[in-house]
């Protein structure tokens, strides 16, 4: 059995870099929905950090598709 | 038997790629007015259009419309620009921010509402065009504030560190607040609606290719399966978009904010 398998590495490279982000957004909401749950009037404010530790950890996430489009 | 290590049975599938967002011009043959130009026009319209609507007889005791109208801006305005900015200075930086929610907010549905199907922010150059808006606006208001030398004083030195580190902070500080901010705004959004865009359009596809093109029944009923993944992915999308654009909202305002703060 002789197989090929076409297609970009860096894909692959982008699924191994998406971990990270994706472990730190858990994370994020994780913290978010405890503080929430011990602190239910807190939810506004904890909303817009929440929302702001998600974009930034986002942001690797996103560097690392662009990344994966451009290098060749 | 061999196997290609291809999917089975996609011998003639052409899965989609950056090139399908390529679209053919509307009118004539400039490529520069193609149809997310043509959306961008029609969603900068469709959101003047509806607070002019919504806000032009205001009454005491609200009409349906009114009363949308007013949730949406009451949202933006308390939850994003009040509880961020800080009740001082945020109202005169409401209509920037609702102008942007709505706006990118109404490009991302573009996405997802049928016989249009294309978010216009999944083409990089519009998404870049929005950040550079807000790097001047940010920028210019702590230059405003601080003055110019002030300005890279507050952004170059974070208070309270003294001593040599500062030989490092200075421009790693200047690198990430003035250079990768705005990059990075764009990234997100253009990314997130080309990734969505790009899922979507692989899913319809590989869906009706498998469905229509192949011989095999069980391949046909994977077809199905796959078609119906494609409207939860809709569904997906319909979240990624909201929260798409109220990060992008909510960045611009803690970048004003951080623009605006004063030194202790």
């Amino acid at each position: 059995m002789d197989g090929t398998v076409n297609g970009s590495l860096n894909m692959i490279g982008y699924g191994l870099a998406a971990i990270g982000p994706g472990i730190g957004i858990g994370l994020i909401f994780a913290a978010y929905i405890n503080g929430v749950a011990r602190q239910p009037e807190a939810r506004g404010t904890l909303q817009t950090i929440a929302f702001l530790g998600f974009a930034l950890a986002e942001a690797l996430a996103i560097i690392g598709i662009g990344l994966a489009f451009v290098l060749n | 038997m061999t196997t290609t290590g291809q999917v089975p049975g996609a011998e003639g599938f052409t899965p989609p790629g950056p090139g399908d967002f390529n679209l053919p011009p509307v009118f004539g043959d400039s490529v520069l007015f193609a149809k997310p130009a043509l959306l961008l026009v029609v969603s900068a319209v469709a959101v003047f259009g509806f607070f002019f609507v919504t806000s032009r007889r205001t009454a005491l005791v609200p009409s349906k419309a009114q009363y949308v109208g007013e949730q949406g801006y009451g949202f933006i305005r308390n939850s994003v620009a009040r509880d961020v900015i800080g009740s001082q200075h945020f109202l005169k930086f409401v209509p920037w921010l609702v102008a942007t929610f709505f706006f990118i907010l109404l490009n991302n549905l573009f996405g997802i509402i049928p016989l249009i199907q294309f978010p216009t922010f999944s083409r990089s150059s519009f998404a870049y065009g929005l950040a550079v808006l807000v790097w001047l606006l940010y920028n210019g208001i702590g230059i405003w504030k601080h003055g110019l030398l002030g300005y890279l004083r507050h952004v170059t030195m974070p208070a309270g560190i003294t001593g040599p580190i500062l030989v490092l902070i200075i421009p790693l500080e200047f690198f990430s607040t003035v250079l990768v901010r705005p990059v990075t705004l764009a990234l997100r959004l253009f990314a997130n609606m080309f990734a969505g865009h790009l899922l979507l359009i692989l899913f319809t596809l590989g869906g009706e290719y498998l469905l229509l093109n192949s011989d095999k029944v069980l391949y046909n009923s994977v077809g199905v399966l796959t078609l119906i993944l494609a409207v939860a992915i809709s569904f997906l999308e319909l979240l990624v978009q909201l929260i798409q654009a109220y990060v992008f909202t909510l960045l611009t305002a803690i970048y004003i904010q951080g623009a605006l703060a004063e030194d202790h």
